[in-house]
């Protein structure tokens, strides 16, 4: 059978797949999970003895052999070619992602552990014992080194995570259905439902292959620096989440809202200096009031103080909050926060909540998005701060995330004299926040106030007294400009803003 | 009528030509034809006027007549005054008139007419007070001037304009304006401005709200007597866009195209919302359900004396009972001039040989009651007066009547699931215009409410501008729910291709007699003047003597006949005007 020359041709595109399903696995882990080392080296750990096992169970199949090859290459077709977007899935949905990760690699692994094996018991007839290794085992080992170059220079760069595994499961069903051609004399009986199968195999993995293109986040992966592991569009925004060397970045319509390297910079800055005020002279924070902050990080600082009994985090939209505390990285970064019994989530505009009745808060910490559309503006009003301002008990303060003051110089001041403006008395601080830049806060009280001395006794990673009193000092470039207040009638800092950020687009 | 013939009616040939091509099988939501009780109202018209039974008859101090608000602020007025001695009736299931709202169906309330009101200046008190008794106003600022609550001023943005694919920010259409363009919008501005800040020798602005305070010098009554259109073509303003937003602004608070609108009232609409030359026009107040609020907020005030469904079918001043002889519109003249002059009327209302009789038939034209009563604010526009007056129904007619006449309108609330895809440009504003349509466009119910997404309700609002108000309403009354439906839809389709799947409901409101219609010559022609002296016992309130439809120009009406009434009875009050 002069056949045979195309049947180690099989195997390279065999082994090329082996081996790019496990490097898919690799790396999705990486990216998602972080720490490469180790979750490269327990899915390698893990696919090889798969292999392994894969090829001790070869000895269990006795009759049919090549009708079995052509199933297990559609099999590894399916699992391999569906795992990218299966993982990508479980793991925004699942908190056992690790079970679902391994037990994926593992299957994958015994599949593709059952090709070579079957595929030698086939040739044997055919050629020499030493031939037979010595070809085989050639082609498989280049196929390996073929994948292992083409992965990251054009398959991950070029086609994404997700194409890639599904570009391949294609690849390992064609080489089933073509089997079907080139072994049918070793086939007893019709293969016309094999054929029939393995068409169906790669027609539903074609069609994810161009849907995957029309849908998300391909199209995202361009606009973002790095890879996208979830993404979700809610009744009110678009959340994504990218994951690079450092760590994850959240962002709501494309807009970043934290880097989970820097963010404690960011939160600690936002949280820390109003519960010292607040807790001024001996008054006791018990009650606090979160607007915005869905991602649960200023609730995991609030939450650092014990004093602290209840508090209220008024977000929108419910698929943020659900995420930070389901999505297991999130929820880890905002140390569980959600779980905690003092917290109570209301998902309502936070303008419409602020009518309604409630007991007066010691603490407020006010985290939107930055104010680029209308109804993010009306969040920085001088009706919104009237409203808030009546929620709060005597000497409780209040700290605003205000927008860059450096890129957008006179939104920034718009926030501060906006809250002047509604009753406030209010401290214009800042920070360094490296995936930000400059980054602006207002700390703000109804009755007159200085600004608190020292850092508190809680655990912290930047505060401390010294970079405390530094926040407070502005630099000439980020000091005042003249600028009209943020009203309802006529959203001015809508207005600053765009003017300001267009300038860095 | 086919389709494409109704389309072409009220959106225009070419419109209705590209509309019937590509949507043939147009889709409908659910919905119908609310409120405007034409059906009572037209029998009354032809004759309905059932003698209530002897034992139906009732006594009030006063009768008003009419739920508009210019009967809620007479009854506001009379309860300020602590005269408590009234009762009003009202034809429609509920109060307010073309400032009523509706709440079914929608995620807010949603106004069926007028729909803002602009912040009024110190000098109309009246109007500051009941909005400082509501909570609207925040004090005054260093000029005295009333402050609006910020949540009670029009949010920001407040208008965008729909132009040849794109909706652009504001009313007038800046996009590919020329230098000429630009200059005459600046000359045009500065004759705003000049009026905005003219005096007379006594000291009164040209165009005042309340009209009522408004100059009569001739240098300002002449304006009344060349149309909006000719006196831009006078003065060399030939923008097209300067020109479509005068002929918008006519057509907005008119109902009227701005070569049928006199001059007076086309500068009226901008002058008198500026506090003074180069100012800003007055911020504008509203609420989701538009003046909606002003009225419940009335009603609530006087609702133990309010009879909703109970449509007035005749008013019988007792003294023309007795007299058959009296009934000439010369004696008219004379008693009248008594009766204003603060005697107590000129039937000696109070004496028990004068007063009125009021009969009213319920919403079911089941029965009749009467009401005797010593007067009657009639706060019901002037061409039913022809009806419902015995003594004009009899002969009697004063030739002013005729001189009103009143637009048809057409308001439909669409209930959306969802805000329509963003098309290209500005987004979603409160008001929100076509250009080229004959429709004003739509505001947006939650807009005022800070909700941004999900469902909302949008009300659309088409005024009739055909010349003879008779042929508009025939047009408005002979074209059923679906006609109407098709119009708003189709006219939305342009700037909204998404508008029919999102549209879960469509109520449409034929208003036939919407609006007085300030046309050339009306409003100094003498006509209202003579209108709102007392007939009588009956003493007039309506926007119509104004001359134009406005919430202030109602409630001060209201106020005045009230104080009208109260002099008549011999009470002492300060007034409030």
């Amino acid at each position: 059978m002069n056949r045979t020359p195309i049947l180690f041709l099989n195997v390279l595109v065999i082994a090329t797949c082996g081996l790019v399903y496990e490097l898919l696995a690799g790396t999705l882990a990486s990216y998602v999970l972080g720490d490469s080392v180790t979750q490269f080296s327990v899915i390698i750990g893990i696919y090889l003895s798969a292999l392994g096992a894969g090829a001790w169970l070869s000895r269990f199949l006795d009759r049919e052999l090549a009708r079995r090859f052509v199933d297990v290459e559609l099999g590894v077709a399916v699992l391999g070619g569906a795992s990218a977007p299966l993982l990508f899935l479980s793991f925004a949905h699942l908190s056992f992602f690790h079970v679902v990760l391994y037990g994926v690699v593992f299957l994958i692994g015994v599949l593709v552990g059952l090709e070579i094996p079957l595929l030698m018991r086939i040739l044997k007839d055919h050629l020499d014992f030493k031939e037979l290794v010595a070809r085989v085992l050639a082609f498989d080992y280049a196929g390996a080194l073929i994948a292992s170059l083409l992965f990251p220079i054009f398959l991950v760069p070029k086609l994404g995570l997700v194409r890639t595994s599904l570009l391949f499961g294609i690849l390992n069903a064609a080489v089933g259905l073509w089997a079907t051609w080139l072994m049918r004399p070793l086939i007893g009986g019709s293969v016309t439902r094999l054929r029939a199968q393995g068409c169906v195999v790669v027609a539903l993995l074609l069609v994810a292959f161009v849907k995957a293109d029309a849908i998300t986040s391909l199209a995202e992966d361009g606009m973002f620096a790095d890879d996208i592991v979830y993404s979700k569009t809610t009744a009110y925004q678009r959340i994504v989440i990218t994951r690079n060397r450092a760590g994850f970045q959240l962002f709501l319509n494309g807009n970043l809202q934290f880097s989970s390297a820097d963010e404690y910079r960011y939160h600690e800055a936002l949280v820390h200096p109003v519960m010292m005020l607040s807790g001024e002279g001996g008054r006791v924070v018990r009650r606090v009031l979160v607007l915005g902050g869905g991602d649960g990080l200023a609730l995991r600082e609030i939450l650092k103080y014990p004093s602290v009994e209840s508090v209220t985090l008024v977000d929108l939209d419910p698929g943020m909050t659900q995420l930070s505390h389901r999505f297991p990285p999130l929820a880890r970064l905002n140390r569980d926060s959600f779980d905690d019994p003092r917290v109570r989530v209301v998902n309502q505009d936070a303008m419409i909540w602020l009518e309604t009745d409630a007991p007066p808060f010691d603490a407020a910490i006010v985290d939107f998005p930055d104010p680029n559309t209308f109804a993010l503006g009306k969040l920085y009003t001088t009706r919104f701060y009237k409203m808030l301002k009546q929620r709060l008990a005597p000497g409780a303060a209040v700290s605003v995330q205000s927008t860059s003051p450096l890129f957008a110089r006179n939104s920034y001041w718009c926030i501060v004299r906006t809250l002047e403006a509604a009753g406030f008395q209010v401290r214009p601080y800042y920070t360094a926040v490296p995936s930000f830049g400059v980054w602006g806060f207002a700390l703000a009280r109804r009755e007159p106030f200085d600004i608190p001395a020292r850092a508190p006794s809680v655990e912290l990673k930047f505060l401390n007294d010294q970079s405390l009193a530094a926040m407070f000092t502005l630099s000439a470039d980020l000091g005042p400009v003249p600028v009209e207040i943020n009203r309802l009638d006529n959203q001015s800092l809508v207005r600053y803003y765009e003017a300001e950020w267009k300038r860095y687009e | 009528m086919n389709r494409r013939e109704l389309l072409a009616a009220f959106l225009g040939v070419p419109f209705a030509l590209a509309a019937c091509r590509t949507g043939e099988s147009a889709r409908f939501p659910e919905g119908e034809i609310v409120g405007a009780s034409d059906r009572l109202g037209h029998l009354i018209r032809d004759g309905l006027r059932p003698e209530p039974a002897a034992d139906a008859w009732e006594r009030a101090g006063v009768v008003i007549v009419g739920g508009g608000v210019a009967g809620l602020a007479a009854a506001w007025r009379f309860l300020k005054a602590g005269f408590e001695d009234f009762v009003l009736l009202e034809l429609e299931p509920a109060p307010g008139g073309t400032a009523r709202a509706g709440e079914a169906h929608g995620v807010v309330p949603y106004p069926w007419g007028a729909h803002y009101l602009p912040a009024p200046l110190k000098e109309n008190r009246a109007l500051v007070r009941l909005l400082d008794e509501m909570g609207v106003l925040e004090g005054a600022d260093a000029e005295g001037e009333p402050v609006v609550a910020e949540q009670f001023v029009c949010r920001d943005p407040e208008e965008r304009i729909y132009y040849r694919g794109r909706w652009y920010e504001g009313l007038y259409l800046r996009a590919g304006e020329s230098a000429e363009d630009a200059r005459q919008l600046q000359v045009f501005n500065a004759e705003v401005d000049r009026w905005a800040g003219w005096r007379d020798a006594k000291g009164r602005r040209a165009f005042a709200i309340p009209v009522a305070n408004s100059s009569d010098d001739a240098e300002t009554t002449a304006l009344d007597r060349v149309s909006m259109t000719e006196w831009m073509d006078a003065r060399g303003f030939t923008s097209t866009r300067l020109r479509w937003l005068v002929d918008y602004a006519c057509r907005d608070d008119y109902g009227l195209r701005s070569e049928q609108a006199s001059a007076w009232a086309g500068l009226f609409y901008f002058a008198s919302r500026m506090r003074r030359p180069g100012a800003e026009s007055q911020p504008l107040i509203t609420w989701p359900e538009g003046n909606g609020h002003l009225v419940k907020y009335l009603y609530d005030r006087s609702r133990e004396r309010v009879r909703l469904g109970l449509a007035v079918a005749d008013i019988r001043p007792r003294e023309f009972q007795k007299g058959s002889g009296a009934t000439d519109d010369e004696s008219r003249g004379v008693r009248a001039n008594v009766g204003s002059a603060g005697i107590g009327g000129g039937f000696g209302g109070l004496d028990g040989h004068g007063g009125v009789e009021v009969v009213a038939v319920t919403y079911d034209e089941r029965s009749a009651v009467g009401i005797r009563a010593d007067q009657v604010v009639f706060a019901a526009p002037q061409f039913l007066t022809k009806y419902l007056l015995k003594p004009y129904r009899e002969g009697a007619l004063p030739a002013h009547v005729a001189e009103f006449e009143y637009g048809a309108w057409m308001v439909a609330n669409l209930f959306l699931e969802e805000r329509p895809r963003q098309a290209v440009g500005f987004p979603l504003a409160w008001d929100n215009v076509l250009y080229e349509s004959p429709s004003l466009g739509y505001v947006v119910a939650t807009h005022q409410r800070g909700l941004e997404r999900g469902p909302t309700v949008f009300t659309y609002y088409y005024p009739l501008t055909d010349a003879d108000p008779r042929a508009a309403r025939t047009r408005l009354l002979s074209t059923d729910w679906k006609g109407w439906a098709d119009v708003a839809l189709s006219d939305l389709e342009r700037a909204h291709p998404d508008i029919r799947a999102i549209t879960t409901r469509l109520d449409v409101m034929r208003w036939g007699h919407a609006m007085i219609r300030p046309r050339t010559g009306f409003l100094w022609g003498g006509a209202r003047q003579k209108a709102r002296r007392p007939f009588g016992p009956v003493h007039f309130a309506h926007t119509d003597l104004s001359g134009v439809a406005l919430f202030e120009e109602a409630f001060d009406h209201g106020l005045r006949a009230a104080e009208e009434v109260l002099t008549a009875r011999g009470l002492k009050f300060e007034s409030l005007r």
